[in-house]
Formats: structure tokens, C-alpha cells, sequence
């Protein structure tokens, strides 16, 4: 019985990191640690900590995500 | 977050082996019932009661709520249909996924099966939806990454212009149906945790003739191709021994 892929997720920013790294609390509790897409980084999209984002987990390693979007 | 990979000692696989015996036992028995005109509750009926008849629990009923013995999907539905009152056709394509319990571990398979005569185009489909199986199997070997098998099903698939279905996944088995590690069913071979002895997995490519794209239908499970058209559906339970892969779920 296929598995449905733990991939898009929501969440709230809690710490900006260096490098356009962030730390984000998904909506289920767990910290994780988020880069921004290349796309949002050449739009000069900001992101500040309180921010509702989307992000992408890889299914490989649950715990690192990427940043999709940022909610306004 | 933390993904435990639970290794199995050589004892749980044979239970697995056991497990795996009575899905294999079960889809062989489908392979020769389903006949045009046979509704799919009728099929997990049968299922359901060759499952017990070997001892073992149906592993899906129940699961996170699905209400039968097996999952149904019919041509454009990718997986997890409910069985019903639909009557499966001449020229249909069925995939048939079922799940036991032996002993608290699990065996977990799936198969297509065309009713009737079928076009050639659904019977490709079948056919390299089954060799991407088949090819990953064999990428189940100790010492290789786990990416290596997803990429395996997305060449076979993708190489016959045939869309690898994404949003759903393979995935770890032994106590649980699901656990870690996520198989999917593409990505780059250098991704994903080591193989080694003693992991189990479910691999199981989704293959769609037409976009990878799916969608969920309002009952909360069946899944179907986004453009209609049909998908095919095979999945295996792989152990990773020092010799190489080893395939529980068969007869």
C-alpha cells in the first residue's frame, strides 16, 4: 500500500541562520532546519522570524526542508 | 525530526517470507477469479477470506481507516481504491494491492492485472511498469544508496515516456506497514540512506501512462491520474540480505 509522500509542509519561522537559512516550527510541532528556494532568493523575497512559509521536505532526510513561500 | 530505519534479524524475515507467502498466495488467487462482470467488493471478499483461510490478518483493513481487505483501482485510478459495487470490464486494467499479518509483521504486494483483452497501449504499460519493479529489485543491494533503486523505476518508466508517480511513495516494512525509510519512485541514484543487511522495503512504482500528476477523490482515498488516463501498479516486499535482494512476497 503506497505511502503518501511527506512533502510540502507549513510552517512559522523562529530564527533566522546564515546563508538564507532558517529554523521553521511546522505546523505539527517539529523543528526543522529550511533553506530558501534560488527563486525566492532572486526575488530578494525577505523572510523575518514570524513568517508563515511553505516549505519542501526532502523524503530522504526529514529533518532539512526548503522554503517555497512566504506567506504575506 | 529522526527517521529510524529498524533493521530485521534473519528470524523476522522468514516471518516476513510468511507474510509475504499469503499476499503472493492471495494475487495469484485474484489472477485467476477476476473475471468481466466481478464487482471489487466480490474481490476482497475473496481476498479477505484467503488471507484468514492461511492464518494471517488483513493487513489494510482498518489501516489509518481504509474500510476493506485490498485496494481496487481500475484503469485511471492509480491506487488505494475502495472496493464497491463497481464491475470490473473487458479491457480494464486492475491493480490489486493486498496486506497481511503474520505473527505482527507484515507482507505487502501488488499486482495489475488486464481483464480480458486489453490495448496495447495499457499492456505496455503493465509490462514496464513491471521491469522498472524488477530493475529496481535489483538495485536492493547492501552498500548502495536507496536513491539508487528510486532512480532505477524513473529510468525504466520514463524511458517509455510514461509518467512515475511522485506524490506517493515506497516505504519500509516489518512491525509496522509503513515505516521508514521513504522509497521513492525517483530522484538522483546518490540520494537517500545506505542499503544494509537486514532492511526491508516495499518497492512499488506507479506508473502512469499520461502525467505524473494525481489527485485524491473526495472519499478521502482513491487516487487518480490527473489526466484520466490509465495507471499501472506493482509492488513487491524486498528484503536487503548479504546476498543480495531477496524477494519476500512470493508463493
Amino acid at each position: 500500500m503506497a505511502k503518501e509522500e511527506t512533502i510540502t509542509v507549513e510552517g512559522e519561522v523562529v530564527e533566522p541562520l546564515p546563508n538564507a537559512m532558517f529554523r521553521v516550527k511546522l505546523d505539527n510541532g517539529h523543528i526543522v532546519l529550511a533553506h530558501i528556494s534560488g527563486k525566492m532568493r532572486m526575488h530578494f523575497i525577505k523572510i523575518l522570524p514570524g513568517d508563515k512559509v511553505t516549505l519542501e521536505l526532502s523524503p530522504y532526510d526529514l529533518s532539512r526542508g526548503r522554503i517555497t513561500y512566504r506567506y504575506k | 525530526m529522526r527517521t529510524v530505519i529498524r533493521l530485521k534479524t534473519k528470524d523476522e524475515i522468514e516471518i516476513m517470507r510468511r507474510a509475504g507467502a499469503v499476499v503472493a498466495g492471495a494475487l495469484d488467487m485474484v489472477g485467476r477469479e477476476i473475471k468481466p462482470g466481478m464487482t471489487t467488493a466480490r474481490l476482497d471478499t475473496l481476498v479477505e477470506e484467503y488471507i484468514r483461510s492461511q492464518g494471517a490478518v488483513p493487513a489494510f483493513k482498518g489501516y489509518q481507516g481504509f474500510p476493506a481487505s485490498a485496494c481496487i483501482s481500475i484503469d485511471e485510478e492509480v491506487v488505494h481504491g475502495i472496493p464497491g459495487g463497481r464491475q470490473v470490464k473487458e479491457g480494464e486494467i486492475v491493480s490489486v494491492d493486498v496486506g497481511s499479518i503474520v505473527e505482527g509483521f507484515h507482507g505487502d504486494s501488488a499486482r495489475t492485472y488486464a481483464v480480458g483483452e486489453v490495448s496495447q497501449a495499457k499492456r505496455r504499460l503493465m509490462e514496464y511498469t513491471l521491469k522498472a519493479l524488477l530493475a529496481a529489485i535489483d538495485k536492493a543491494r547492501k552498500g548502495n544508496k536507496l536513491g539508487q533503486i528510486s532512480a532505477t523505476v524513473q529510468r525504466v518508466a520514463e524511458e517509455q515516456g510514461y509518467g512515475v508517480v511522485r506524490r506517493l511513495v515506497g516505504h519500509g516494512i516489518g512491525r509496522e506497514l509503513w515505516e521508514e525509510p521513504q522509497v521513492p519512485n525517483f530522484g538522483s541514484p546518490s540520494d537517500g540512506p545506505l542499503l544494509q543487511s537486514g532492511m526491508v522495503v516495499a518497492i512499488e512504482p506507479m506508473v502512469n501512462l499520461g502525467t505524473y500528476e494525481v489527485k485524491t477523490l473526495p472519499d478521502g482515498w482513491t487516487v487518480v491520474t490527473a489526466d484520466g488516463q490509465p495507471s499501472a501498479h506493482y509492488e513487491h516486499t524486498v528484503a536487503i540480505t548479504d546476498n543480495g535482494p531477496d524477494i519476500l512476497s512470493v508463493a
